[in-house]
């Protein structure tokens, strides 16, 4: 099957959502107030400061957290827990350890019962895809930080799933390898096209990449700004020095910039609050 | 799946800035033989403590509180040995031990790893089992003789309860420690792609908790021999334990430092081997960091 098109549609609906983090009197709301409607195959960045909410809100896209209050559906249907067609890339370190690269992409077919010849031979496809072909027998710690994203990418997509939601996925990465990675990702994203809900803090970022950014306001988060990008693809770098680029990163900066007086808040995970020591 | 459907874009770019970020790989034998010096150094240590125990028990050497007149010297200790060795006895004797200490290790690895693992991973069932297990530990192997007599019918199953009693505590608290040291974001990326509760424990709690067990394993391994004599005052005729013990009884003093010398041999070398075990058992923890 050549390029097949991903299986449903990927509609994202979410109404009047709030996210509650935290348990009895330290409980408090992350996110407020959210609606959203987000079409098939759209490419959306969602932008903010940091512990603004924007992970809490892809981990409830993703299943790991609940409503507080609202409505979140893909498709029309409620999301209810974690599942496959809610494909998740985290910032890092989400490969298992214990298995090679090969058999970490071919852990959703897998928990789905493909045999393990097709399953394998499916895991090197996609592989191939992120251009790891080489290392197919190699353990995640044996490659470097940019390469286990990419075999995190390639885990996730195998899987067909109709919306992919990655949580700063290359903000652990050096400079240079994040520029390749978001190419990869824009080349990869064309031959197979789902809807893509991609949080970072890096404004450069999602205006390379996105259809649609949303810029969210510091905590409790709402949607402060919905800016439509009209830029063509397929998208090269010289698109960063594009004047209307430049006016869209300068506004924003004024809608990013902190009020008087706000401290910036700890980073949360799309599971919750932050672990205590873990990275 | 067609491999041409889906030819790698990436392909071009996986070569030059990945790859070579990537080549820190090494497969570099992480514990190949030390360096000829440092064996040196080693075998001179033990050669020294040797040399040291030759003249304290030769000159009969008397420090007041401590006195090394009635122990016996290495030489002593040596040609006990060697009698040992040549009798048909030590076979039986060793024999006899490796499976008492083997039975009560094994056991101990099913229940502790067993009940770890649940306790690691259910509230419940940490709350239900912890405090039994708490007030059970600190019980020393001697104090479970009398019940371990009347507990069990063959004086065999005794003497294997009570290696199993010394070998399960350090089994089980590791594989507690290791079981809620698996990471959430492993497990919930686990369940993001498909995994539910079983698969989630076989493919990502009990590899996380792999190496805790193993260095529980290995503790376990040395207390099962250690409570070996305490087992083996039970026995009637075979075993290093019973061997030792036998041995004070008819004031053989040669031959109490022989059973001792076996049983710290024997112990160091089956935690060596559940050590070499466990790294076969873990073959992404060879090489790289991890």
């Amino acid at each position: 099957m050549s390029a097949a098109p991903t299986s449903a549609a990927g509609r994202i609906e979410i109404a009047g959502a709030a996210i509650r983090l935290g348990t009895g009197t330290a409980a408090f709301e992350v996110v407020r107030d959210i609606d959203l409607a987000i079409p098939s195959r759209q490419f959306v960045c969602l932008l903010g400061p940091s512990g603004c909410g924007k992970s809490t809100l892809l981990g409830a896209l993703a299943g790991h957290l609940g409503l507080a209050r609202g409505r979140l559906a893909l498709d029309g249907q409620p999301v209810a827990g974690p599942h496959p067609e809610r494909g998740i890339v985290f910032q890092q370190h989400t490969l298992l350890p214990w298995r090679r690269v090969v058999d970490n992409v071919a852990f959703g077919p897998k928990m789905r019962g493909v045999g393990r010849t097709e399953r394998l031979a499916r895991a090197r496809d996609f592989l191939a895809l992120v251009g790891l072909a080489d290392f197919a027998e190699r353990y995640p710690a044996e490659l470097s930080g940019g390469m286990q994203q990419r075999v995190e990418i390639a885990r996730v997509l195998i899987n067909r799933p109709r919306i992919l939601l990655m949580d700063e996925p290359f903000g652990a990465l050096d400079a240079q390898t994040r520029l390749m990675m978001q190419e990869l990702l824009l080349d990869i994203w064309t031959r197979l096209p789902t809807t893509v809900v991609f949080v970072t803090h890096d404004i450069d970022e999602a205006l390379f990449l996105g259809d649609r950014v949303l810029v969210m306001s510091a905590r409790p988060g709402r949607i402060l700004e919905d800016i439509p990008l009209a830029f063509p693809r397929p998208r090269g770098r010289d698109l960063v020095t594009d004047p209307d680029f430049v006016a869209l990163k300068r506004r924003c900066l004024d809608l990013l910039r902190p009020r008087d007086g706000q401290s910036p808040l700890p980073r949360l995970t799309p599971l919750g609050l932050p672990l205590q020591g873990a990275a | 799946m067609s491999t041409a459907a889906l030819d790698a874009p990436g392909a071009a770019l996986a070569a030059p800035p990945g790859s070579a970020e990537g080549r820190r790989l090494g497969r570099a034998a992480g514990r190949s033989a030390l360096p000829l010096r440092r064996l040196a150094t080693r075998a001179g240590a033990l050669g020294l403590g040797l040399l040291a125990w030759h003249l304290a028990a030769s000159h009969r050497l008397d420090l007041g509180p401590v006195t090394f007149r009635n122990v016996p010297a290495p030489a002593e200790v040596a040609r006990a040995a060697w009698s040992l060795a040549q009798s048909p006895k030590l076979g039986a004797h060793v024999g006899a031990s490796l499976a008492r200490v083997l039975g009560g290790f094994l056991a101990a690895l099913v229940a502790g790893i067993g009940l770890g693992l649940a306790i690691g991973r259910s509230r419940l069932a940490g709350d239900l089992l912890l405090p039994p297990l708490e007030v059970l530990r600190p019980i020393p192997a001697v104090a479970w003789i009398p019940l371990a007599i009347l507990m069990f019918p063959s004086s065999e199953a005794s003497m294997v309860f009570i290696t199993f009693t010394g070998a399960l505590f350090p089994i089980l608290l590791n594989t507690v420690h290791g079981a809620e040291a698996a990471s959430p974001r492993l497990v919930a990326s686990a369940r993001s792609l498909g995994a539910g509760r079983a698969a989630i424990l076989r493919e990502v709690v009990v590899p996380a908790a792999l190496p805790s067990m193993v260095t529980g394993a290995a503790i376990g391994m040395g207390t099962a021999w250690f409570c070996l004599v305490t087992a083996e005052m039970i026995s009637g005729q075979y075993g290093i334990g019973y061997f030792t013990w036998e041995s004070y009884t008819l004031q053989n003093y040669d031959d109490i430092v022989v059973g001792m010398l076996l049983i710290g041999l024997l112990g160091m070398g089956s935690s060596v081997a559940v050590r070499a075990l466990g790294r076969l058992a873990m073959p992404w923890t060879r090489g790289g960091r991890a």
